[in-house]
């Protein structure tokens, strides 16, 4: 005779979260889209590659301080991810961010500008290279401190909720993307952003930028069952699926179901998102934890070239046309280096800004950055 | 004549919440067991029933979780309110309340704030051991971007809440389990209490005694005891630690030449001490004894009753520091 656990009565084995099956990856979805469009996405993923390009020279002249981290490599997953979504569901990252405040539509001067601490910057100078914020384009940072931004995640997805149901009395209608690396899934925060979202049906997926390692230490080192890691996803009742992040029309085909799937039944979702950083974990870091095959083998799947390949095999693209490309996007970034060159300082009256929203004792009240000023033009941009 | 009517400070907690959630829609409360329990303490009792699951928020155990959260719904203009059961438990969630909230408005140029109020039980006295015990002013009031509120009595729990919902920034606000029984006056018309503002609790020549939140009970005890004695005390409540109405002190200061000030925090680098410097920075050539201050010993909270009652910055204490700032002893 087998013996029945004892449990309470209050529904400690009724399930309460069990995932629904999420919108499956759908294979040739990004295909279908207009050639316009998928130029869009390879000159959103060119201008990321070129910025960072220009942003590691920047920092090694000294232009840029504190920690940075570039983001080659992860283009696709940026670009695909923000494709997926509506432009007004909300963004969330970690520090690696310049890449989603780019494909997000952050116009490159004020990011530039944000790394250079000047004035023109997205955040005035105040938040450097980890912290980018865009409230225009709905990015809710740029966030230092590994796995923090997953409760915000949460939060984020329960406020929109909030706002359409109990504010508006309608139907909660958006989705937020919350973006953490692998080496974030062994924080506390994580897990208890997780539970939430699982618990409280919230309309937020869990992109899992896994690049295989968390600064030095390859996932297999810091993480159990990082060879599926759905099953982390499985404990909190939530869907997960695994995408290959090395090519933005994988990315778009993984994304866009999910996203749709989350905005109709209101509930949580997890990406693997199968990516590789072709750089250190920051600019201080001569990557001796692992090989330069290995470094060549990812490499050899480039997201650009991959979408250049499917461009040129549908005849949407040409050599010319993407050299023109190139030239375009490389006059832009050398200008957002100029435009943030040419930005002054923040004035030292900016120290006590934004501190309180409220001017009390020393400080000063707050005021939006050049950036979202509707008389914005070059004021802030010095001389030109 | 009108009767005033008193009630409970959990009760006035419970009608600054309420009022202010029928007031704004963007005004919810979330925690441990605030809607189906009725609250761990009672405060948000009938909440649940008045607004509904989706504004009386149960939560898991996971105060950096639900902390965090709740900091991403205020980025978007939402107004929480966040219940920890004990400002003990923050700890937990020192990342997202201490990293988050408070740096938010300035990491972002002044594009997200976060208007949010994390409130809940402070401090020792009902012998819970060290790791439930803890006054959290100290640590966190160190932390620029955050407001600090400490009410006394019902009247100013009342008021001070109500204005810390609608304040702009992040505010934490102090509340106490051994007064959430204690009755006072509170008007059934809508008031609210400016932050910055302390209140003289009692006139007096001698001292000037600063206090917050449950210890100005401490220092009324004592202004008794040494009226006796005929020592005549001011006894001032501050009720918010950030901003510090410290015009008020000085302005009391000048007058009785003599200051002690009682904090519940532990006595290296507390408000304790940072009130002290501030006075003798601004009261230098008035004083006519060095400030003197009354704190927690400098140890773990103690269990056994006495030790814990010894331990606390009681009345005896504030009579000796009195007695010793006036020489009279």
């Amino acid at each position: 005779m087998t013996r029945t656990l004892p449990v309470s009565d209050a529904g400690s084995t009724r399930p309460n979260a069990v995932p629904a099956k999420a919108g499956t990856s759908r294979r040739g979805l990004a295909e279908q889209l207009p050639a316009e469009t998928l130029v869009g996405w390879l000159r959103d993923m060119m201008l990321i590659r070129e910025f960072e390009v220009r942003t590691m020279q920047a920092y090694q002249d000294k232009k840029i301080g504190g920690f940075c981290h570039v983001y080659i490599g992860q283009e696709a997953v940026a670009v695909g991810c923000t494709a997926a979504a509506a432009p007004t569901d909300p963004m969330v990252t970690a520090y690696r961010d310049h890449g989603h405040a780019l494909a997000r539509g952050m116009d490159p001067r004020h990011c530039m500008a944000e790394m250079f601490g000047r004035i023109g910057g997205c955040a005035k100078g105040k938040g450097g290279s980890m912290h980018m914020f865009d409230k225009a384009h709905h990015l809710y940072g740029g966030h230092g401190i590994v796995g923090a931004q997953t409760p915000l995640g949460a939060g984020l997805a329960f406020a929109t909720k909030y706002w359409d149901e109990v504010v508006n009395g309608g139907r909660s209608r958006s989705v937020t993307l919350c973006f953490l690396g692998d080496g974030a899934l062994n924080q506390g925060a994580f897990h208890e952003a997780m539970n939430l979202a699982g618990l409280m049906n919230l309309p937020v997926i869990y992109v899992v930028e896994n690049n295989g390692y968390s600064m030095g230490t390859a996932i297999g080192r810091g993480t159990t069952m990082a060879h599926d890691l759905s099953v982390k996803a499985a404990a909190y009742g939530i869907e997960a699926v695994v995408v290959d992040g090395m090519d933005v029309l994988a990315v778009y085909d993984g994304m866009k179901p999910l996203v749709d799937w989350c905005r109709e039944e209101c509930r949580p979702a997890f990406v693997d998102m199968r990516t590789y950083r072709y750089k250190g974990h920051s600019m201080s870091d001569p990557r001796k934890y692992r090989t330069r095959d290995e470094e060549e083998r990812f490499e050899s799947e480039d997201p650009i070239d991959r979408l250049v390949g499917h461009l040129e095999r549908r005849k949407a693209l040409d050599k010319e046309s993407l050299a023109e490309l190139n030239r375009d996007v490389k006059q832009q970034v050398r200008d957002s280096v100029k435009w943030a060159e040419a930005s002054p300082p923040p004035p030292i009256e900016e120290l006590f800004t934004d501190v309180y929203v409220d001017e009390w004792g020393p400080y000063r009240g707050t005021s939006l950055p050049e950036m979202l000023r509707e008389d914005a033009g070059d004021a802030g941009s010095g001389k030109q | 004549m009108t009767v005033q009517r008193e009630i409970d400070f959990r009760d006035a907690l419970r009608e600054a919440m309420s009022e202010e959630m029928r007031r704004d829609k963007r005004v919810f409360l979330m925690g441990e067991e605030v809607a189906e329990y009725n609250g761990a303490y009672k405060v948000s009792r009938g909440m649940l029933e008045e607004f509904g699951p989706q504004r009386v928020i149960d939560t898991p155990i996971s105060e950096s979780g639900f902390a965090g959260l709740c900091i991403g719904a205020a980025m978007t203009g939402l107004r929480p309110v966040v219940e920890f059961m004990s400002w003990s438990f923050s700890l937990v969630a020192a990342d997202p309340i201490l990293n988050n909230a408070p740096k938010m408005l300035y990491m972002s140029g002044g594009q997200f704030g976060c208007p949010i109020v994390f409130r809940g039980n402070d401090g020792a006295g009902g012998q819970l051991g060290s790791t439930h015990s803890w006054c959290v002013e100290a640590l966190y009031a160190n932390v620029p971007g955050l407001k600090m509120a400490i009410p006394s009595d019902p009247y100013d729990a009342k008021g001070l809440l109500k204005t810390a919902i609608r304040d702009d920034n992040p505010v934490f606000f102090l509340e106490s389990e051994r007064l959430l029984s204690v009755k006072g006056p509170v008007p059934e018309a809508e008031y609210t209490i400016p932050f910055g503002q302390a209140l003289v609790r009692r006139r007096g020549t001698d001292a000037t005694i600063v206090s917050f939140g449950r210890p100005v009970h401490f220092c009324l005890e004592a202004a008794e005891e040494l009226a006796k004695e005929g020592i005549d005390c001011e006894v001032i409540d501050g009720r918010t630690i950030r901003p510090l109405d410290i015009d008020t002190i000085v302005e009391s200061v000048r007058r009785t030449s003599r200051c002690v000030v009682v904090d519940q925090s532990w006595p290296f680098a507390s408000i304790g001490s940072e009130i002290a410097a501030q006075v003798h920075q601004r009261c230098f050539d008035d004083l006519d004894n060095h400030v003197h201050r009354v704190h927690t010993d400098d140890v773990p909270t103690p269990y056994a009753w006495e030790l814990e009652q010894a331990y606390l910055p009681n009345a005896r204490k504030i009579c000796e520091a009195v007695r010793s700032v006036t020489y009279r002893q």
